[in-house]
């Protein structure tokens, strides 16, 4: 198989196999979480706080009074990366590009300079959370071999997209393969592993946000 | 019944819901919620982080509603839980934590750690492993009625005091009064002000209050140990006197947990909306000084910081009842730093304060609190929580700080406008 081939299986049948296997595991998993139910509460809620379970979901990414200080590695990390990837997987021109090709829609991107040096700091982010996380005592207990994997799968895709960018290590065709099948393993993964959170995380906030609300405070 | 690691494993099978699954599969390790309790924070050691006290919880999670712990339990490659686990972790879920919700603010996935610790408990109560000091309290709340022990001959020998040192009359068994009061065992034993201060209050404001005979006690160590049925049978009879006397509404005294035992957990223990309101006497205070009918003369001089009970404010929402009473009868008053829903436990709720195995934790758990008194430079400490204030009272002494401590409800009395025509 020549680099071409490589690149049109990943961008053909690997991809397909992935976005069907991420879609199936994301449907699973949602499925596993909300058909466990939740009791009606019976205790009459205080009434002012409506609508706080949707609040909480954007609210709870600000960090609590006290907090960035106590944690500045966790939360400045957490931010840089987070940001760094939304810009590099929905700002990119050429990622738009492919959305547009799938989905139909399209939508501004950020010069390629910024998204290159967000990129950068996304992987700077990634290494400095993961020697953290190994010398963290709270967080090198609370770590396991999903931990490092989760962190693992997300590197990939950027680092070889980095590369791709860049014309370095290999090859275009096949570095650009490779960010692909990284991807494709991210996507694959992201339902079984705690990267999960990526959809659960408004799951969780919103009933975090509804259980204080129902007692008149705003979390 | 007797009590079996089947049991326990069941109880988790049953606690676990959308809420809880949606918890645990949002959780990336971060370990914020550590830098929240005041267990980790005062000690140092990571076992303290709130997320690790829930992990034989997680598993049966894992191991039971999810694909993939399906697969590899039936493959044999899950470390299933076991008794050992559960008596190491028993500590964890009984000793260092006080339910008190702080981590639950702080959870950056928004998870909700204090009510899957509180569902937890079920399962360690039902698989043996529940903490004794707080079984015994529970045992003896259900059979004698009151977690320490104390009968309605004790809170009639309080009543008779207090008539003699107000001239008032405490209504006992008022049916169709507006408000039937509720006491905590700590109040009849330690703080007789209580009564004797809401007695003043209620007959200057012409409130119509009663006492019941069957249901003065208001605590709940039920919730505390993680035993609903428990709970239920001690809720019930708060629910039975409320009804019998056809009161509007039934007030929960200074104390935090029983609180959220009738305000929040009543309904759904009993399985019913109640047909009366359930109010924190913060807040029956708070209306009536609203309503122009808890008028007050003067103010304390002296400089005063108010400590919020977590069941209250954080996981009650009774925040500004407090500063606003308080604010009419002092002069000085000074918010505690990460005062109102952020502030910090006392280190004893949750039942840790009658657990005698965590004494020695609680204390080094107080240091925080130390702290945040220190930072107002006030000597004297208002609360509204029976249980905060011994445990306060108890750091206090052994920090040898030379701070007083106060319910909220006898300060006001203290400033009282009382009409000695009636």
């Amino acid at each position: 198989m020549n680099p071409l081939d490589l690149l049109t299986f990943a961008r053909g049948d690997a991809l397909n196999w992935a976005l069907m296997l991420f879609a199936a595991g994301v449907v699973l998993r949602l499925f596993e979480i909300f058909g466990l139910g939740r009791k009606p509460d019976l205790a009459q809620p205080r009434s002012d706080s409506p609508g706080s379970g949707w609040r909480t979901m954007f609210t709870r990414s600000l960090p609590p009074q006290g907090l960035l200080k106590r944690e500045p590695v966790t939360y400045i990390g957490g931010y840089v990366f987070h940001l760094g990837l939304l810009a590099n997987i929905f700002f990119f021109a050429p990622h738009i590009e492919f959305f547009r090709n799938m989905f139909g829609i399209g939508w501004p991107g950020l010069p390629s300079a910024m998204v290159d040096a967000s990129a950068v700091a996304a992987i700077a982010a990634l290494g400095v959370l993961l020697a953290h996380r190994l010398t963290n005592p709270v967080k090198r207990m609370l770590s396991g071999f999903g931990d490092y994997l989760a962190w693992a799968v997300t590197l990939l895709p950027l680092l070889t997209g980095y590369l791709a960018y860049h014309h370095l290590l290999f090859e275009y065709t096949l570095m650009l393969s490779l960010h692909l099948f990284s991807v494709e393993l991210l996507l694959v993964l992201l339902p079984f592993t705690k990267l999960f959170h990526t959809f659960s995380v408004f799951i969780s906030r919103w009933y975090n946000g509804d259980i204080f609300g129902r007692k008149g405070v705003a979390s | 019944m007797s009590a079996t690691l089947e049991k326990g494993l069941n109880s988790f099978k049953e606690v676990i819901d959308a809420p809880i699954a949606s918890f645990f599969s949002s959780c990336v390790h971060c370990g914020l919620c550590a830098e929240a309790c005041l267990f980790y924070t005062e000690t140092g050691d990571a076992k303290y982080t709130p997320i690790h006290k829930l992990e034989p919880l997680r598993r049966v999670w894992q191991q039971e509603y999810t694909l993939l712990g399906k697969l590899g339990k039936a493959l044999g490659l899950s470390l299933p839980v076991t008794d050992a686990e559960l008596e190491e972790w028993e500590p964890l879920v009984y000793d260092s934590c006080t339910l008190c919700g702080r981590c639950s603010m702080v959870c950056p996935v928004g998870n909700d750690l204090t009510y899957m610790i509180r569902k937890m408990r079920e399962g360690m109560a039902a698989s043996g492993h529940a903490q004794e000091d707080l079984i015994a309290a529970t045992t003896r709340a259900v059979t004698i009625g009151s977690p320490m022990g104390i009968k309605w001959p004790a809170v009639l020998a309080q009543i008779k005091h207090v008539q003699a040192e107000t001239g008032i009359e405490v209504p006992v068994e008022k049916e169709g009064a507006d408000y039937l009061v509720l006491m905590s065992s700590m109040e009849i034993i330690n703080f007789p002000e209580y009564l004797s201060a809401l007695s003043r209050i209620f007959k200057q404001a012409g409130v119509s209050w009663t006492l019941a005979q069957d249901a003065f006690e208001a605590t709940n160590s039920g919730i505390q140990i993680g035993a609903s049925d428990l709970a239920r049978e001690i809720v019930s009879r708060i629910v039975v006197a409320a009804e019998r006397l056809k009161v509007k509404c039934v007030i929960s005294p200074e104390c935090g947990h029983a609180f959220t035992a009738l305000r929040w957990e009543g309904p759904n223990l009993m399985g019913r909306p109640f047909g009366f309101e359930v109010k924190h006497i913060l807040e029956v205070l708070d209306e009536l000084h609203k309503a122009g009918k808890l008028k007050t003369q003067g103010k304390d001089k002296r400089a005063l910081t108010y400590h919020d009970p977590c069941q209250i404010a954080r996981r009650g929402g009774v925040v500004e009842q407090p500063r606003r009473l308080l604010n009419e009868v002092a002069s000085d008053f000074r918010e505690m730093p990460d005062a109102g829903v952020m502030n910090w436990c006392c280190g004893g709720g949750g039942g840790v304060s009658a657990n005698t195995r965590a004494e020695p934790l609680r204390l080094q758990a107080f240091k925080h609190k130390k702290g945040q008194i220190e930072a107002t430079g006030a000597h004297t400490l208002v609360t509204a929580c029976a249980n905060c204030r011994i445990v306060m009272e108890e750091g206090l002494e052994h920090y040898h700080m030379n701070t007083e401590v106060i319910g909220l409800t006898e300060l006001l009395a203290q400033y009282l406008v009382e009409d000695n025509a009636t």
